[in-house]
């Protein structure tokens, strides 16, 4: 998404078993390291390799928990637009995702509806993928415009639904 | 708003007293080591190269959520304990009631059997957030591939200095203890 770009999809441009476009990024140490650290996550084995090779038993330092949920918000709001709003997410990480892998990311709509206070959501059903072995699976629920003037961003309290 | 429906009935029958105790117990209500700032939000950024305008053009985020917000999944972030403090000694722990629970239950080994989060309120720059810990539910004991365990389901709400929910992160873990132990 461009940092300027205010548009986005509104509930009218999405269909339940809609695929979302693919995401694609190379996985280097720096962007396991980048992320961990902007996480507050200090652990060694995002950050050194012969601990997670010598503690952990894997090959390399991999990816961290909260860095990953950070990668599905970007993918998800990548496709919503900025009036998508995050209201839910659960994912589980199989494997793990090393330096030198290309992260691949899927989705689909699996179900659209509308709230009691009127909101709309899209729940979705996510994959990130590595040469075709699916490493993290996950789902997420995200309120998107009705139309060109609503924001779910204003919602609160018992407007707010997640 | 709450992030779930009350459990029922999903809790074994031969916890001991002490377990009992901590479900549905409000444990180690903890204010965030910090007030919520930018500088992190733009690492988090950077380091997944989100381009959101929200979390960088003031113009779009005063358009859309009325002023800078975190991204909603840098929840737990705000809660990480700093490497180091001045006067600190042995690792500061984030998960307290988990440790709990282990010793408890005699379960020394344990991994994250899945996590997911529930987001309210916006966190805004200059927030001061607090976090609390709920066992909602302990299981019966299985055997499962690791060994002989029990999952078990804490919540982390947190709320901020206005009183409001900002979200809930629900952890569901396996306590097991390896067939050698």
């Amino acid at each position: 998404m461009n940092a300027t770009d205010a548009s986005g999809i509104t509930a009218a441009d999405i269909a339940e078993g809609q695929e979302m476009p693919a995401l694609r990024h190379p996985v280097s140490a720096t962007t396991i390291v980048l992320g961990a650290l902007a996480s507050r996550d200090w652990r060694p084995m995002h950050h050194d390799k012969d601990f997670a090779v010598e503690r952990n038993g894997v090959k390399n330092i991999f990816i961290n928990t909260p860095n990953n949920a950070a990668w599905f918000e970007r993918y998800i709001t990548d496709w919503t637009g900025p009036k998508g709003r995050l209201g839910r997410l659960r994912f589980e990480m199989k494997k793990s995702v090393f330096p030198g892998d290309e992260m691949c990311f899927s989705g689909v709509v699996r179900k659209l509806a509308r709230d009691a206070a009127g909101c709309h959501w899209a729940e979705l059903e996510l994959a990130i993928s590595v040469d075709g072995e699916v490493r993290t699976t996950g789902r997420a629920r995200v309120a998107v415009p009705a139309d060109p003037t609503d924001n779910p961003w204003t919602r609160k309290g018992d407007r707010w639904l997640p | 708003m709450s992030a779930r429906e009350p459990q029922a009935g999903s809790n074994a029958t031969d916890l001991p007293i002490e377990a009992l105790r901590m479900i549905d117990t409000p444990l180690y209500e903890e204010p965030g080591e910090f007030p919520i700032e930018m500088g992190y939000v733009y690492n988090t950024c950077a380091a997944v190269q989100n381009g959101n305008p929200i979390f960088w053009d003031p113009a779009v985020a005063e358009a859309i959520t009325g002023g800078p917000i975190a991204p909603p999944t840098m929840m737990s972030v705000w809660f990480r304990p700093h490497y180091w403090t001045p006067g600190a000694s042995g690792e500061r722990k984030a998960l307290q009631t988990h440790f709990d629970l282990k010793q408890v239950l005699d379960l020394p080994e344990a991994v994250v059997a899945s996590n997911e989060a529930v987001f309210g309120e916006p966190v805004r720059p200059g927030d001061r957030l607090t976090t609390r810990q709920i066992v909602r539910s302990i299981g019966p004991l299985k055997r499962t591939k690791l060994g002989i365990g029990r999952f078990w389901t804490i919540d982390v709400e947190t709320t901020n200095q206005h009183g409001e929910w900002v979200g809930t992160e629900i952890y569901t873990m396996l306590g097991y203890r390896r067939p050698e132990q």
